[in-house]
């Protein structure tokens, strides 16, 4: 819009004849109001009705308004331009509706189940049809496997992206690279399929909690060390000069002043890449046993997790059991939110108090 | 950086210092690679693994693994083959593709270059917490509130353009069917493909713009003359990453699909099956050459997946070599 006032000539006796005719700025409000009449009167006539349908309607209609009366004032040139930003604007709020839509339905359905007791009680001895129960089960077991999954990925991907940064040059830092990107696209069901294949058919590893973890690793793997190496790519180099010049040899250097430089935005990739793996469902039902008691034991007999007892309540299909399923993924949501938004303070607190910038 | 650092180095190793510092560094560094070379063998692993367990089963497979779209693995003589969920897989992948990647773009463009800074930011967080949200609670949200609020599009599109045999339904029950499963698909490879779409357009060069708009340009035109021409690589790079996600997408399509085995292009109707959906919901009732079948149709998935990524990967970094030189 600015640079269209740019265009236009200053005001002036001279400029009269080169002003263009151009559309009031109460043209799209008017459009739009015409629109959600041509829709309400649509949704009360037609079989077009609902709310969703009726607001498809009305942003069409207020489109094809909006642009037609454009093009009968301002011609076409002006009309395709307001097109283009109606619909580019449009696109960028339809995009919000899903989120908006699942996070309120999330909520709103989740908190009817959520109490004490559906954080405190197992599955144990509660029928798919009954109300009640809980999932204390699935929340030790998802607790554990993230655990066990994070100390297995967080210092390879450190160490790996070490090599990609510190040492990595030629041709072989390269492939790992280039692997490491590859990677991050592997289905989560492969990862699965893998541990499964790999640990339980050939090392004769029960389905457990462990295998579980396992497959979470390898998924954690590829982010963290994405993340962790561009941590450590924008530490100054500086230090390292420094720390050089100070006869400090090289892997004390990176021990000692690179990565407790990085460290915040390590920290902050770990979440994430946790925050990713907490929500995973298809590697565990690969990998593990449903159930539905207790076992904090990851290294012998069927775990739950959270995934899986929403997975379980869903395919279970009672109303009392989708009720359930809804508490699950409230759980879930809260769960992968408190590591984003600590993710976020931790990075948001060290950047600040070292007044690094990171990105 | 790197001539200075060995120098420093190699001459700190030379002299006299601790024997601690001479055996430091390259322990250290073996440390470090063996860890890079661990990942890079895992993605080897991974394929080998899938190959060996899948050999006996289709060995003993009766049926043309290809062409077939039955899925009896377990009974004698098993037959079974991946057509159904070949198709099925790229149908979905596809139709979420058509649809997240202009609105993704749309929602690149409109961050990029529409909106205030802040705003553009704001909008961009939001898009991008759309990734933070688990797949199941995406199949959960699909099954409880879009399929009964897609149903009456469905049917007005059976309806009206029902003369299209992929809006055709023959069967009048319009839930669990590709298409709803399709845009759930959509939404979840929306932020992939708006983010990634997002970090190339930004850097569209400003003195095109202004030179566009110098010579009466509009904005749109500016757009469509110099920023999508530019963010074009970026763009297809975008929605290859987004269709490697949508591709191996297993727990939400497996919560909307009915899943069938057969090749149906009527997609509004219940049906439909992909890869990924197959192995989950078969897993648990496979045997030996049932678990053979399914790890077989997961090595084909992984193929198709690692090819996707491998080419949307090089098309980033031959922009970066580009970038670099320039």
């Amino acid at each position: 819009m600015s640079s269209d006032t740019l265009l236009r000539p200053a005001d002036g006796p001279s400029a009269v004849g080169l002003r263009r005719r151009s559309l009031a700025r109460s043209a799209l409000p008017i459009s739009a109001a015409a629109g959600v009449a041509i829709a309400v009167i649509g949704a009360l006539t037609t079989d077009i009705d609902g709310v969703a349908g009726t607001m498809v309607v009305a942003v069409l209609a207020s489109i094809v308004i909006y642009v037609t009366w454009s093009l009968i004032v301002e011609g076409r040139q002006r009309a395709t331009d307001r097109f283009a930003t109606t619909v580019i604007a449009a696109a960028a709020v339809l995009a919000l509706v899903p989120l908006v839509s699942v996070l309120w339905t999330v909520i709103e359905r989740g908190i009817a189940v959520l109490g004490l007791s559906f954080l405190t009680d197992s599955m144990r001895n509660v029928s798919a049809r009954s109300a009640g129960g809980g999932l204390f089960h699935a929340l030790l077991g998802t607790l554990e496997q993230v655990a066990i999954a994070t100390l297995i990925s967080v210092p390879i991907g450190i160490l790996t992206a070490i090599y990609l940064v510190e040492y990595g040059r030629g041709r072989v830092a390269k492939v790992i690279g280039f692997v490491v990107d590859v990677m991050v696209g592997v289905p989560s069901i492969i990862a699965g399929l893998f541990i499964f294949t790999g640990l339980v058919l050939t090392l004769g590893l029960p389905r457990s909690g462990l295998a579980a973890a396992f497959a979470l690793a390898i998924l954690m793997l590829p982010v963290v060390t994405r993340t962790t190496d561009e941590m450590l790519r924008v530490v100054p180099n500086d230090l390292r000069e420094a720390s050089y010049a100070l006869g400090i040899p090289k892997w004390r250097t990176i021990t000692k002043v690179v990565l407790p430089a990085a460290l915040p935005g390590i920290i902050t990739g770990a979440m994430l890449a946790v925050a990713r793996v907490t929500g995973e469902t298809a590697p565990l039902l690969l990998t593990t046993f449903l159930t539905q008691s207790v076992n904090p034991n990851p290294l012998d007999g069927p775990q739950a997790s959270i995934p899986t007892f929403v997975w379980d309540q869903i395919t279970s299909g009672t109303p009392a059991s989708l009720a359930r399923a809804w508490g699950g993924a409230l759980v879930l949501i809260l769960f992968v939110t408190v590591f984003y938004a600590t993710a976020r303070l931790a990075s948001w607190w060290f950047m600040g108090r070292r007044g690094m910038s990171v990105r | 950086m790197t001539a200075t650092d060995t120098l420093v180095h190699d001459e700190l190793g030379a002299a006299p210092a601790s024997r601690k510092a001479r055996w430091g560094d390259p322990i250290f560094k073996a440390v470090t690679l063996g860890a890079g070379i661990f990942t890079v063998t895992i993605m080897f692993a991974i394929g080998l693994f899938l190959l060996i367990r899948a050999l006996p089963a289709l060995a003993n497979n009766s049926g043309n693994f290809l062409t077939s779209s039955t899925w009896l693995p377990d009974q004698s003589p098993p037959v079974f083959g991946i057509a159904a969920l070949l198709f099925g897989t790229l149908v979905t992948a596809s139709l979420a593709l058509l649809m997240a990647v202009p609105v993704g773009v749309a929602v690149a463009l409109y961050a990029s270059h529409y909106a205030t800074p802040r705003l553009g930011k704001v909008l961009a967080f939001l898009v991008d917490l759309l990734a933070a949200v688990p797949s199941i609670i995406f199949g959960l949200w699909g099954l409880a509130v879009l399929m009964p609020n897609m149903g009456g599009l469905l049917k007005w599109l059976n309806d009206h353009l029902g003369f299209i045999p992929i809006f055709q339904n023959t069967t009048g029950i319009y839930t669990k069917s590709v298409l709803i499963a399709a845009v759930v698909l959509a939404i979840m490879i929306l932020p992939t493909v708006s983010s990634v779409s997002r970090e190339v357009l930004v850097q569209a060069p400003d003195l095109q713009i202004e030179a566009a708009l110098a010579v009466g340009a509009t904005k749109w035109e500016s757009m469509r003359m110099v920023v999508l021409p530019f963010g074009r690589p970026g763009i297809i790079s975008a929605a290859m990453l987004g269709l490697g996600r949508a591709l191996g997408e297993t727990i939400a399509v497996a919560i909307i699909l009915s899943a069938l085995f057969e090749v149906n292009w009527h997609i509004s109707e219940p049906g439909g099956n992909t890869f990924a959906a197959n192995i989950a919901l078969k897993w648990n009732e496979a045997g030996t050459n049932g678990l053979g079948a399914l790890i077989a149709s997961g090595l084909v998935l992984f193929l198709i997946t690692l090819a996707v990524n491998l080419v949307a990967r090089m098309v980033i970094n031959r922009r970066r070599v580009k970038e670099g030189t320039a």
